[in-house]
């Protein structure tokens, strides 16, 4: 889809902090729906080829999200979002770390404190995402996970429909 | 022990000597001389530097000079420009769920 959307990736070295913000052509409570809900989160929050699957969500401050990355051949890598805090409709910010299909959370990646922004202005909403890592290197596993090959395929894909 | 290249450049000091290197290859000396910190803890920060590929040394005659690896800082800039794609993939997805999820009220 091209749009004339918002977007914008920074990244602050010294402090270990990425911010992502962008403009969403929706009402404001249906943005932090496809956000909160797993069925939403679950069609678009992995990059394609990759498959998102949430085995459990409780979005409720103290609550867990318990999901998997599953990869094209069906390697899956599971992760975690603790939600330490909500406010309806303009604020959630939870702990992400890398865990293991029995939820053990894998303490050699240090996790992430994740916090979303939300606000409406002339029927588009504005998401803006702090994530503070430990250190940059965490984001390197990420990328290690797999979503540089997904991603390639990703770019492959389009240039076979353009 | 292989090095963190993000930790590397992650310290103010070590992004202010690769600044500093970009210009021009200089002594352990002469970098010292734009900090108010020991020569020591510059000669620290370098080996950190070396050891991460970051910079690279050149002996001519008695001195040492330390110059930048340009290709490695492109690699981090090349990597996080990879960080930036999955996020730019990952809205371009949720765009088409909203305007499906908006099709449907309609």
């Amino acid at each position: 889809m091209k749009n004339n959307l918002l977007f914008d990736f920074t990244v602050d070295k010294s402090t270990n902090t990425v911010f992502v913000n962008r403009e969403f052509a929706a009402e404001l409570t249906l943005v932090w729906q496809a956000f909160t809900t797993k069925e939403i989160l679950d069609q678009w929050w992995a990059p394609k080829p990759w498959l998102s699957r949430t085995k459990r969500m409780d979005f409720v401050v103290g609550g867990r999200r318990f999901y998997a990355m599953v990869s094209p051949e069906g390697e899956e890598h599971w992760s975690i979002q603790d939600f330490t805090s909500i406010s309806p409709t303009t604020n959630f910010k939870f702990f992400d770390a890398f865990a293991d299909k029995d939820e053990n959370i894998n303490s050699e990646f240090p996790g992430s404190e994740w916090d979303l922004n939300f606000s409406a202005q002339n029927g588009t909403t504005t998401v803006k995402i702090i994530i503070k890592h430990k250190s940059l290197a965490d984001l390197e596993q990420i990328i290690q996970m797999g979503f540089k090959e997904g991603f390639t395929m990703t770019l492959n894909e389009l240039e076979n429909i353009l | 022990m292989r090095r963190d290249i993000f930790q590397a450049v992650a310290d103010p000091t070590r992004r202010a000597i690769i600044a500093l290197i970009a210009l021009q290859a200089m002594t352990p000396n002469t970098i010292a001389e734009h900090f108010d910190t020991t020569r020591q803890a510059v000669s620290k920060h370098l080996r950190i530097l070396t050891e991460c590929e970051l910079v690279k040394q050149e002996h001519q005659g008695r001195e040492i000079y330390y110059s930048l690896e340009i290709d490695k800082l492109k690699e981090i800039e090349e990597w996080l420009e990879q960080f930036k794609k999955i996020w730019e993939s990952r809205f371009n997805q949720l765009d088409q769920v909203l305007a499906t999820i908006k099709n449907q009220k309609k």
